[in-house]
């Protein structure tokens, strides 16, 4: 098991270095320049020098492949450089919003584990039932629906029942406060965003938990078990639910490293600042240096995440070993 | 219908409201002490160095704790040449020397917020940098200050400005919001960059606290030079890219204004759910959009075509519907309507695209077109990928050139892209640009049409109008600068048509009705010291509860 978590951890390495190059190289392919829109980005003019001395301070007149050298070298001794668009660390400018998007993604995962599992479980236990249909429909709209639609709705919802039951509208907070600063405005603000990606992410979760179930439940020994006069309840914790367990396990460990990088309209709509928001941006304003850093970050998240889940297997089935 | 009706009649009712009795109820009512201003604000601060950058989204959160030379007078920030002494003294001065040196008398009582008295000698050094950046320092308004010669400080409460000469420029490009008064100490000990990142200014609110991508907190300065302001206690600045969440952050309590502006829908959305708990103000704004042909590429290199294109426009029509769904509503030529430089409206209608009749005007683009060999001319319009007006425009435009007969497509790119068609790849034929500045400062604003400008991406060359221009920059006699100002406008707009106008921008600003004191300025730019603004605090509670 050691063995095999050291050798999976060493090909994170080439997997890494092939992304940091490849990101690199597609962003010089996006036409646009960072001098240009910081000087005549509203419509003033952009004196040429300007232009010029803002593009030598950044480096952006070096060669491509100084370019790239000085960003491989940055890469590998973990300095990740400073925003061209603010001039701050890069480092500093992910702290800020990383806390916000684990939060959401912890909120979102939970949310997504409390519906999920229970109602697949039901609606495999019950299939081909009215709660089985009921279940299916509810999933099957989460999957269909946009998690930021759903947002948008909800803000529509909280603004207008606010104003018919309170008399005046209420909407949540747009700025971020820790949790440990405020936690009734932390969780004001942050409750809603979970609930609308954490029902999307739970409707493909309790999709799964069910096919699943209802593979195991098909299984000999829950066949023998049943004969044996178990009972179901049993039957399902303690025998079907662990056995079913590999897929859902996947499908959160995806879910959740995608919420990591990946919630950019959400957080649009609810004003996040999150990761998502500062992706949209730094690509909006061509800030190299952190847009290749945030696409770094999204993948290191979801090797992590692949290696947790491939790690998670052999706790849930013993007879998965790696040799 | 009849809630359309009803939601129309209550827009029109508050706005009628705030501009009949706003200005007089503000008079009226004494301002109050405390509480705190939350403002959305639709864009990101790339640093705090008001010297390099243009954003509102900088110039919004950063400008309250800086003071500058001279502003436009807070009580009065609609009028395009009413400018007040910030941190100099009594009026601002006349021009001495035939019109080629400004003297500056600096108040004494100034203190910066970390105790440094304010001098001369801080104004100087401020303008150094703007106006004579060292090699390898920016500075973004460099080009605004090319006749001052030279600055000095004969004692230390007086600035001189030596011109090369007179310059109708001056004054207002001294009275832009981006000249933050910096000081010198902090230039000499820090350097010209530790101001994109650190604060310390005069302004009427100390800094207290910065969280990028989220908020800017600022906080009552007891020291604030303009005795008894600022009336609020401090304010924050949530940043909130998103319009639909501005807006339903004032609508849900969450904010109180927004400085930049908000479509027509959305404000009568807003007046419609929240009635007399919102004000409306509205200004022309000091903004337009510009049709710009390539000159470089065929068929734009013939002014029968530019000109048909823009006699097909009917600006009065486009005025009327288009203000209902868009944030443009004037009519009007390059200088911004209602400044004295600015063509009359009998003035405007010998220009092409402006004359009442729009049927003539339209066979007449026909009949040009027919001339100048393209009566099936088919174009694609390059656009910016910007709802508010950018694209609402273009569609418009589309619709009027189909009406002499051209066919034409939308080519939109993001704004990157987009700048970099304009202004690096040139591959357009014709694009929507736009002209969008602080203070109105007609001479400076219109060197937008002028060829080999930098700013002009029509690409063209004429010598009469480089001339003309300068002849303006070195005039100082106003009846002179108007004369020049229509020659240089008619030469533009209908001889060459080497560029036309679409319309003015238009700027909605609702915000809560306890926000008090602000008045809507004809730029987002303009009027954000908030040191006049205060809040009623009875009727906030009113609103939002306790």
């Amino acid at each position: 098991m050691y063995g095999y978590i050291v050798k999976r951890m060493l090909m994170l390495l080439p997997t890494l270095l092939g992304a940091a190059i490849l990101v690199f190289l597609l962003l010089r392919l996006v036409p646009g320049d960072i001098c240009l829109i910081k000087f005549g980005g509203e419509g003033s003019y952009a004196d040429p020098e300007q232009i010029k001395q803002c593009q030598e301070r950044l480096g952006l007149s070096e060669p491509i492949y100084v370019q790239f050298v000085d960003y491989i070298a940055g890469f590998l001794t973990f300095d990740l450089g400073t925003s061209m668009w603010t001039g701050r660390s890069v480092e500093h400018e992910i702290g800020i919003r990383f806390q916000l998007s684990l939060q959401i993604a912890i909120m979102a995962t939970l949310t997504s584990i409390v519906i999920a599992i229970p109602l697949g479980v039901i609606s495999a236990a019950k299939q081909n039932t009215m709660t089985d249909y009921v279940v299916r429909g509810f999933s099957i709209a989460g999957i269909a629906m946009p998690s930021f639609w759903l947002g948008i709705l909800i803000i529509l919802g909280l603004l207008i029942t606010t104003q018919e039951l309170l008399g005046r509208p209420w909407m949540p907070p747009i700025h971020y406060v820790p949790i440990w600063e405020d936690p009734m405005h932390n969780l004001s603000q942050l409750i809603w965003p979970a609930l609308a990606t954490g029902y999307r992410y739970s409707a493909v979760a309790t999709r799964m938990t069910r096919s699943a179930m209802l593979e195991v439940l098909g299984e000999d020994y829950v066949r023998t078990a049943r004969a044996k006069g178990l009972v179901e309840k049993i039957i399902i914790n303690k025998h079907a639910l662990k056995n079913a367990m590999l897929p859902v396990v996947t499908i959160i460990g995806m879910e959740f490293a995608f919420l990591m990088g990946g919630l950019v309209v959400t957080e649009q709509v609810f004003n996040l600042n999150g990761i998502g928001k500062l992706f949209v941006e730094s690509v909006t304003q061509s800030d190299f240096t952190m847009t290749q850093a945030l696409v770094m970050l999204v993948v290191v998240i979801f090797v992590v995440m692949n290696f947790l889940v491939d790690v998670a297997y052999a706790w849930l089935d013993p007879r998965i070993r790696y040799s | 219908m009849k809630k359309l009706w009803r939601s129309t009649a209550t827009t029109a009712l508050a706005i009628g409201v705030a501009a009949l009795f706003g200005p007089a109820a503000a008079k009226a009512e004494t301002p109050q002490y405390g509480d705190e201003l939350r403002m959305v604000v639709g864009s990101n601060i790339p640093s705090f160095d008001a010297h390099i950058e243009s954003t509102f989204g900088m110039i919004h959160p950063i400008r309250p704790f800086y003071s500058v030379l001279i502003r436009v007078n807070p009580d009065n920030p609609s009028s395009p040449t009413d400018f007040v002494c910030d941190v100099c003294e009594g009026a601002v001065p006349k021009p001495t020397e035939g019109g080629t040196k400004y003297t500056f008398k600096i108040r004494n009582d100034i203190k910066f917020h970390d105790g440094t008295p304010l001098t001369a000698h801080d104004v100087k050094a401020t303008f150094d940098k703007i106006v004579f950046p060292p090699e390898g320092i920016a500075s973004n308004r460099v080009a605004y200050f090319r006749m001052v010669e030279s600055i000095t400080t004969p004692d230390d409460y007086t600035v001189e400005f030596k011109l090369k000469n007179p310059s109708g420029t001056f004054l207002p490009s001294v009275a832009m919001p981006f000249n933050f008064i910096y000081a010198k100490k902090d230039l000499d000990t820090h350097g010209y960059t530790w101001h994109q990142k650190n604060v310390n200014g005069s302004g009427a609110f100390k800094f207290a606290e910065y969280v990028p991508g989220s908020h800017v907190k600022g906080v009552k300065y007891e020291g604030y030079h303009h005795k008894g302001q600022p009336y609020l206690d401090g304010f924050t600045a949530i940043a909130a890219p998103k319009m639909s969440v501005r807006l339903q952050a004032i609508r849900g309590g969450q904010a109180d204004i927004e400085f930049r502006g908000f479509p027509p829908k959305a404000r009568d959305d807003l007046v419609a759910a929240l009635g007399d708990q919102i004000t409306v103000q509205e200004s022309d704004w000091n903004c337009v959009l510009i049709v710009t042909p390539n000159h470089e590429v065929k068929p734009m290199d013939d002014a029968r075509v530019r000109r048909a294109l823009s006699l097909a426009i009917d600006r009065k029509g486009g005025s009327q519907y288009l203000s209902k769904i868009a944030i443009v509503k004037t009519v009007g030529g390059i200088v911004f309507p209602g400044h004295p430089l600015a063509a009359t409206e009998e003035e405007l209608s010998q220009l092409a695209g402006y004359g009442n009749d729009i049927e003539a005007n339209r066979a007449e683009a026909k009949r040009l077109l027919k001339e100048a060999g393209h009566e099936n001319l088919k174009i694609t319009l390059h656009n910016r990928g910007v709802d508010q007006p950018y694209k609402v425009v273009g569609t418009w435009l589309i619709d009027q050139w189909k009406k002499i007969g051209v066919e034409a497509d939308q080519w939109v790119q993001p704004s990157t892209p987009f700048y970099a068609t304009l202004r690096s790849k040139k591959d357009f034929t014709i694009s929507l640009d736009f002209n969008c500045q602080s203070i109105i400062n007609p001479i400076a604003d219109i060197s937008k049409f002028l060829p080999g400008s930098g700013a002009n991406y029509a690409y063209f060359q004429d010598e009469q109008l480089v001339k003309w221009y300068d002849e303006m920059l070195a005039e100082g006699d106003e009846a002179k600068q108007r004369e020049l100002m229509r020659k240089y406008e008619k030469r533009v707009l209908d001889d060459l048509a080497s560029q036309f106008i679409t319309l003015w921008w238009y700027k909605i600003n609702p915000h809560r009705s306890y926000v008090k004191g602000w008045k809507i300025a004809p730029s987002h730019y303009l009027n954000q010291a908030l040191d006049n603004i205060w809040i009623d605090q009875a009727e906030k509670k009113r609103q939002l509860g306790g």
